[in-house]
């Protein structure tokens, strides 16, 4: 019997059981061939597409709609993962709404951009689903390359290194490969176990082993990587969550936003996932978005986030933000956490302060208001854990607290290279921008390695 | 208010909008449908001899090919002439006529090339008082391998003959449909007019096979793994109607014979083409096959509202305003200099003009100034070919904008002449007529 909306504290089982699929159905339910057929004929197949310049990983949109549109999705699936194997998890995180969708000539033409992202999802999942395999690998190298992280930018790498016949040993700190794919992504947004089926079809090409449970710093070290193996990867993410800067954060019910979505992520019974009634979410980027839309389908009656800045400054784009007001999730602009308040040694609210830019500034006025709480969620964005490359011989430079990358992906050391999150330049901190480094690092260390 | 009643040949018409012959005026129950939805005329479905029908193929009898969205763009059939009694129709046609008197009603006859034939249903069609006949000289298939059909109409010699029996024995005006499976349209048409028929019609349907199934290596349509040729009309063929249309509309040789326009009509706008063109009335097959009757009302408004707006007050107003136009490539004038031009607000930065000029045609488009993608016509390399505006996929963001006389073809680095000057007085003609010096 579920509970209700109007029950105190971070309970679980506020939805009847049915409820719970239903709001964790597929955001973006996949193209029949009919809706597939009838969106790839809008494509004007452009000169030079302002779409393909738009995608990170360069994909050629153009011929993958023409390649649909002709009844070849095979052909269209092999046009997409040639740039990006991870196209299919792409065609469901991206937000295209500020890449290549916005980029369409048809939203300028007519407001309305070819679907891109749920053609590639229907070509992607066509060769997926028949098991299609298109690479192989090339003759063993007799090279080794460890890469530390499964997540996108990592499993990208992998992908293209075996392909040129290296041998591939990825460490990966979580009990699943994947990364935020598998555990830091809004579940309507990648149902039916499709990270793990990605990851199965990745590593399908063979020359991938993974070793999981292995965190660098703890299990592994990056001294002893770049001495066995002929080169190194970086994709370990982050590890580090910002901190609130506000007094009482450490209070019972203050939860880390990528925890609550990774736990959600993992859970195999959302009925047990416990959720406040009164919710606020201090952020504005796509996690702040995904932990306030994720609770209020779990049941929470009053979700409310929290910017210090305004709209047009939020991360999370517009097409997120629609989304989440169109759940019913509150978003409140120029106002920061001051206090968090403690009753019984739980969360029992929220002070916050307005925000002004003042001189270019962010400051508070000092006005404040209170609101009720009985969980408060930290999405204001994460940081590079430094820490895990302590120890290590050859000193790694930092940039801006991450690691500090060139074009191809070279770290200061020699045989050591890096892309993803946990880089300087991690180009917007998403999954698509990540593949493209693991790719393009990929590259670069084959042209190293064959030198 | 424009007047849109038609009267070709002599029989009347609210509108010039007619339908073909062919299955939707296959029977009563159909054509009684078509004229409530307001179609001015039908052509009834070809007649043959009294006898048992004809029978057609039990599979597939339509292919058809598509543009974007699966819009119908050319449809083709292997159907045959009416496989119905030929006295059920009959009996239809009297009773259709007799319930829509002010409606065109005309029958489409295709028999044997013999006299006796044609004289024997003449006098039955007469009798059922429909308006006029039309003669069925253009299907391609089927009849014509019985030596009807397009087998007539690809020999002018039997056109004339068949025209001259038929205008013999009835007093019903007679339509000669023509084939566009020929060389030259006007051969047919002349021999049609040397007949003293009181019209023609086309075109008819093209030899065509529509596609290849690549699983079982049949075309298209299949009947049990094999196909055969069928007619081609649509959307896709009326280009070629055009043609014909405007040859036979221009020939000294038939000058004033009445031409009903056919030919893949699916606006009013297709309509009122053909018209300029010198055709007395339209005939429509596919687009009713495609939507349904209820097409006739957007082309009967369109058609009011375009010559409301040009201050056309009857179709006489519009009939053969275009034909005067055409002419043979040897006149066009060569001082006329036109230059493609963008419209930076409309356009949408999709390229197409610029890979079109680049790959196959001119180099004449930027695709980016000062590394901003931007296309813009170089008017030193224009030649003015129109093939941007025709990828445009924005209409009226690229338009040909004629030099003024007297202004500087950059390409050229010629100054426009006001002169008319044509191939036939070219210096690099070496035929050219110049008179000697």
């Amino acid at each position: 019997m579920a509970i209700g909306l109007f029950k105190d504290g971070i309970e679980p089982g506020r939805l009847a059981p049915a409820e719970y699929a239903d709001n964790f159905s597929d955001l973006h339910p996949p193209l029949d061939k009919h809706e597939a057929l009838v969106e790839a004929d809008r494509c004007y197949f452009c000169y030079d597409a302002p779409c393909m310049q738009a995608c990170p990983t360069s994909i050629d949109i153009p011929m993958f709609i023409r390649q649909i549109a002709t009844g070849n999705p095979l052909g269209s699936a092999k046009t997409i993962f040639d740039q990006n194997i991870l196209g299919g998890m792409c065609a469901r995180v991206c937000p295209t709404e500020t890449l290549c969708e916005e980029a369409c000539v048809r939203e300028k033409a007519e407001g309305k951009p070819v679907q891109i992202g749920r053609l590639q999802r229907y070509a992607t999942d066509e060769a997926m689903e028949q098991g299609k395999q298109f690479y192989t690998r090339a003759e063993k190298s007799g090279r080794k390359v460890a890469i530390v992280g499964a997540g996108p930018a990592g499993l990208a790498a992998a992908h293209r290194l075996t392909s040129y016949g290296h041998d591939v040993t990825i460490f990966e700190a979580k009990p699943k490969s994947g990364g935020l794919n598998e555990y830091g992504i809004a579940a309507y947004k990648s149902t039916h176990d499709f990270a793990q089926a990605e990851v199965d079809y990745v590593t399908a090409i063979g020359g991938i082993e993974i070793e999981h449970g292995k965190a660098l710093g703890r299990d592994i070290h990056l001294g002893e990587l770049s001495e066995q193996y002929d080169a190194v990867f970086l994709g370990m993410g982050l590890a580090g969550v910002n901190a609130l800067r506000a007094e009482g954060e450490d209070a019972l019910g203050v939860t880390d936003a990528v925890d609550f979505i990774a736990e959600l992520r993992q859970s195999t019974n959302l009925s047990r996932l416990p959720v406040g009634r009164r919710i606020v979410v201090i952020g504005g980027g796509m996690t702040a978005i995904d932990a306030a839309v994720q609770s209020k389908l779990l049941g929470a009656q009053d979700v409310t986030i929290c910017y210090r800045r305004g709209q047009e400054d939020m991360n999370a784009s517009e097409f997120e933000q629609d989304l989440a007001t169109a759940n019913g999730v509150v978003i409140r602009h120029w106002i920061q956490p001051k206090r968090v308040l403690i009753e019984n040694g739980k969360v029992s609210g929220i002070e916050l302060e307005y925000t002004v830019m003042r001189g270019g500034k962010l400051t508070g006025t000092g006005e404040t208001l209170v609101l009720p709480a009985d969980q408060v969620f930290k999405a204001i964005g994460q940081q590079f854990d430094a820490n895990a490359l302590n120890g290590s011989r050859p000193k790694i430079a930092l940039e801006k607290g991450r690691i500090k990358v060139d074009s191809e992906g070279r770290t200061s050391v020699k045989n050591v290279w890096a892309g993803g999150d946990c880089v300087a330049d991690a180009r917007e901190d998403l999954t698509v921008a990540a593949v493209a480094a693991g790719r393009d690092a990929a590259e670069s260390i084959n042209r190293f390695l064959k030198a | 208010m424009a007047d849109i009643r038609n009267n070709f040949v002599g029989i009347k018409s609210p509108n010039p909008f007619w339908l073909a012959s062919a299955p939707p005026t296959d029977k009563a129950y159909n054509v009684v449908r078509a004229f409530k939805a307001g179609w001015g005329g039908v052509v009834w479905k070809t007649l043959g001899e009294e006898g048992p029908p004809v029978v057609n193929v039990n599979g597939p009898r339509y292919g058809a090919i598509w543009g974007a969205d699966r819009r119908l763009l050319g449809l083709n059939n292997i159907e045959l002439i009416t496989d119905r009694q030929l006295q059920l129709n009959l009996q239809e046609i009297k009773q259709v006529k007799k319930d829509w008197p002010d409606r065109a009603l005309v029958v489409s006859l295709m028999v044997p090339c013999v006299e006796e034939s044609w004289k024997a249903i003449l006098p039955v069609v007469e009798e059922t008082e429909a308006d006029g006949i039309e003669l069925n000289f253009g299907c391609p298939h089927g009849m014509s391998e019985r030596g009807m059909g397009a087998a007539v109409g690809q020999v002018p010699e039997y056109i004339e003959m068949v025209v001259r029996w038929c205008k013999a024995n009835t007093r019903m005006p007679v339509i000669t449909k023509l084939t566009p499976n020929i060389t030259d349209v006007r051969r047919p048409a002349r021999a049609a007019f040397a007949g003293g028929t009181d019209a023609v019609s086309l075109i008819n349907t093209i030899n065509s096979i529509t596609s290849v199934n690549l699983d079982t290596f049949s075309p298209e349509p299949s009947i049990d793994g094999k196909g055969s040729h069928g007619g081609y009309c649509g959307p896709a063929v009326k280009p070629i109607a055009l043609n014909m249309v405007a040859e036979i509309a221009r020939d000294p040789e038939t000058a004033g014979l009445p031409i009903s326009g056919i030919g893949g009509v699916t606006t009013w706008r297709d309509a009122a083409e053909f018209l300029a063109l010198g055709a007395g009335n339209v005939q429509v097959c596919t687009a009713a096959m495609t939507y349904g009757f209820k097409i006739v009302q957007e082309m009967i408004a369109g058609l009011e509202n375009w010559m409301d707006e040009k201050g056309h007050q009857t179709l006489d107003d519009v009939c053969g305003r275009a034909t005067k136009n055409v002419t043979d490539w040897q006149y066009l004038n060569l001082n006329y200099i036109a230059k493609a031009h963008i419209d930076q607000e409309a356009c949408i930065k999709c390229g197409r003009c610029y890979i079109a000029c680049e790959d196959t045609s001119h180099q004449a488009i930027t695709s980016s100034v000062n590394g901003v993608r931007h296309f813009e016509v170089m008017e030193d390399e224009c030649v003015g070919c129109n093939l941007c505006v025709n990828v445009c996929p924005v209409e009226n963001c690229i338009t040909m904008v004629p030099l003024a006389a007297g202004v500087l073809d950059q390409r050229t680095g010629k100054t426009v002449s006001p002169e008319y000057a044509n191939w036939t007085t070219h210096p690099n003609n070496p035929m050219s007529k110049q008179a000697a010096e």
